[in-house]
């Protein structure tokens, strides 16, 4: 049976005080986060936007125990922080809860040993595609022809896909999850919670503020992910890729809208040619066809 | 029961003793038997220590700070190139108030790549806030690691603590060690304190952006006061160690025949050892030498040194690293302490045995009678400061 509304917990684990822009991403997951895991949850959250979200000591806007830990740190600190609640019997899900630079850039040595060790812990990468709690520059995640304040001219490269990473490292779970599909997410969240060993879930979570859009259409801009293809919604049981629910339809190509339709929405893609439009569909193809490949085996 | 171990093996068995439940750390010559051995200890299910095999420093002492604010007694232990990567969350586990102790083996640092004795790495974290100890041999390497869990879980401390050995000379050598019985340890370890836990449930946030400056200056200040609080737990719980195994170390301190000397050397590490055989033989010529022996550089023991230089004629501080375009990290400690006193002392600072050189009694004879001849007929030292490099 899917998960409907009516079943989600009631109790707040984001609160009046926390500091979060209007119509932040990160904000949304973290609610999710709670919704999800409750009071079982412990949180280990690197340098990022959500440093700030948090709100201003003593106090917080955010009721999770939290570990705040330097930037490249976390998932060795959860690992620590998980094996020592095992040693004392204390029942306790400990989770990285980190942006994309801190994932994938700073922190990927940190994350990639986790993993193959097996720690018991679930990864979040909060993706908003960039460095925002410094102003919007470049991570190995802001994807081709994104302006940000270090690619005045848009980003040269392709972002780095971090989901077929984590799956290469033959971790027992993997899965991606958006803002605009909360319940898919936080099925994924319980799921996570009880497997065994590390798990890691990439969260797309589109940022107003260093995309260009209208705070209000968060959700929107997220949907349009998915339903350009753009994003893809996925889950891997022990290597075993399955297109989640939100993204089936989009299996098939004609069904996906125009790509444009996801950019021009947002300042950050101002200026791209119509040459890296052409690039960034390849490029979708190219990831579907490999996941179609993927969850036909 | 009485073992010949090197000091490596020392940390080891100090770790097992003291009941450690999680330990995590990264290969580097000369720390990697440390790891190695109590590897096998728990392999051999002599130690019930959950081991994290992390894939950098970084990550190891991040590791052991994620176990030790979970709520549970944590050990880590690097070398050189190893400390200097850590040297973030050195910071980090200091000004979060977590204890846990480290063992630090001294060595170079590179370029060129070297894996002998010298200080600078150990010396470069004196301002993190941790407690830093330094060992003269292998007994004290295998106390000073066990009594460090007590300090630093004394509620007047809650800060980390690293044990220095020097690389090979203490690291690799073996030596004739009392280890203690497990029941000793047992009634004079107590349960795991610590400033709090994180728990799932429980809404503690650790490290979220301060309202308030002035309270967050107060937090690093408490930091130094927490490190000054340590001066007395330390002579306490040596002390309450030496009655349990007759081993009282002289706390932060040791004198060395100072009582009735003029002429005060200083020093850190295992070449103390081949300082008393100086001392002994300048005694012999008639030289009147004492020697103060630094235990602990963190927090740094203001008093023991003023009692022990008033009065006297000279300081000569050994330094094995240098704070480049300074002097000795040693000396400045001792130097701006003795100003302050007023004590109006001459202070010389040597250093030597940089890069693993091997600096012997013979040496030390050699500069502190050129150092006590040159105070008599001068009054004061020409050149405060001595780069020495062999006879
Ligand atoms: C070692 C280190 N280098 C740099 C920084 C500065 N810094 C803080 S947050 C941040 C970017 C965070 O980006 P990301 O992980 O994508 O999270 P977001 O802010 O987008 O949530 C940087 C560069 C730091 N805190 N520590
Ligand atoms: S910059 Fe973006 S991700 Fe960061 S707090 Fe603001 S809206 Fe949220």
């Amino acid at each position: 049976m899917p998960l409907t509304i009516r079943e989600l917990p009631r109790e707040k684990y984001v609160l009046p005080g926390h500091a979060a822009c209007p119509g932040c991403p990160e904000a949304m997951g973290l609610r999710y986060v709670g919704m999800a895991l409750g009071r079982r949850a412990i949180l280990v959250i690197p340098a990022g936007c959500t440093s700030i979200i948090q709100g201003l000591s003593p106090g917080s806007g955010l009721a999770f125990p939290i570990i705040n830990v330097a930037f490249a740190s976390s998932d060795a600190v959860a690992a620590g922080a998980s094996a020592a609640k095992e040693v004392l019997g204390e029942d306790a899900i400990v989770v990285v809860w980190a942006g994309d630079g801190a994932t994938s850039d700073i922190g990927f040595a940190t994350l990639s040993g986790a993993a193959e060790r097996g720690d018991n812990i679930i990864h979040i990468c909060v993706d908003n595609e960039a460095y925002m709690n410094t102003g919007i520059q470049r991570s190995s995640q802001t994807p081709r022809g994104a302006w940000t304040t270090t690619t005045w001219r848009g980003k040269a490269e392709p972002k780095k896909n971090m989901p077929l990473i984590m799956l290469s490292h033959g971790v027992p779970y993997v899965a991606t999850a958006s803002v605009a599909y909360p319940l898919d997410f936080i099925e994924k969240l319980r799921k996570a919670a009880t497997i065994r060993g590390f798990k890691y879930i990439h969260l797309h979570a589109p940022c107003p503020v260093g995309w260009r859009f209208d705070p209000s259409e968060t959700v929107e801009i997220a949907r349009l992910a998915i339903e350009t293809g753009m994003w893809v919604l996925f889950e891997a049981e022990r290597g075993r890729v399955a297109i989640s629910p939100p993204s089936r339809p989009y299996v098939d190509k004609s069904r996906r809208k125009p790509i444009v339709e996801y950019l021009k929405r947002q300042g950050r893609f101002r200026n791209i040619t119509e040459e890296l439009v052409k690039e960034l569909e390849r490029e979708v193809d190219e990831y579907w066809s490999i996941l179609i490949k993927l969850s036909s085996q | 029961m009485r073992l010949t171990l090197t000091g490596n093996y020392c940390v080891a068995y100090a770790v097992k003793l003291a009941r450690v439940r999680v330990v995590s750390a990264y290969p580097i010559t000369p720390q990697t038997t440390i790891v190695e051995k109590i590897s096998e200890m728990v392999d051999e299910g002599e130690a019930d220590i959950k081991m994290i095999r992390v894939e950098s420093e970084h990550s190891a002492l991040s590791a052991v700070y994620g176990a030790a604010s979970a709520g549970v007694r944590s050990f880590t232990a690097t070398s050189s190139h190893g400390l200097l990567y850590m040297h973030e969350m050195v910071w980090w586990v200091a000004q979060a108030r977590i204890p846990l102790v480290m063992a630090v083996v001294t060595r170079t640092i590179g370029p060129p790549w070297n894996i002998w004795t010298d200080h600078h790495d150990i010396m470069g974290q004196r301002d993190t806030g941790w407690l830093i100890a330094m060992a003269e041999n292998n007994q004290e390497v295998l106390d000073e690691t066990i009594k460090l869990f007590k300090i630093t879980e004394d509620p007047d401390v809650f800060l980390p603590g690293m044990i220095g050995l020097d690389a090979f000379v203490l690291s690799h050598t073996v030596e004739p060690v009392e280890v203690p019985d497990q029941d000793v340890v047992d009634s004079f370890l107590p349960e795991r304190r610590q400033p709090y836990v994180i728990r799932a449930g429980d809404p503690l946030i650790m490290g979220n952006i301060p309202s308030d400056l002035v309270r967050n200056a107060r937090m690093r200040w408490d930091v130094h006061l927490g490190l000054r609080n340590a001066e007395t737990v330390i002579e306490r719980v040596d002390q309450e160690w030496g009655k349990l195994t007759g081993r009282y170390h002289g706390g932060l301190t040791e004198c060395y025949r100072c009582e009735d000397s003029k002429y005060i050397m200083m020093g850190i590490g295992s070449w103390v050892g081949d300082m008393r055989i100086a001392v002994d033989s300048l005694r012999d010529e008639g030289y009147p030498v004492g020697l103060l022996k630094i235990r602990y550089v963190r927090p740094f023991p203001v008093r023991r040194v003023y009692e022990t230089v008033k009065g006297s004629k000279g300081v000569v501080v050994f330094d094995r690293s240098i704070s480049a375009g300074s002097a000795g990290p040693l000396f400045l400690d001792v130097a701006s302490h003795v100003q302050a006193m007023r004590l109006g002392i001459p202070v010389k600072n040597v250093v030597a045995g940089l890069a693993g050189v091997d600096v012997g009694y013979r040496d030390f004879e050699l500069i502190v009678r050129r150092f006590v001849e040159e105070v008599e007929r001068e009054g004061w030292v020409r050149e405060f400061l001595e780069f020495y490099s062999g006879r």
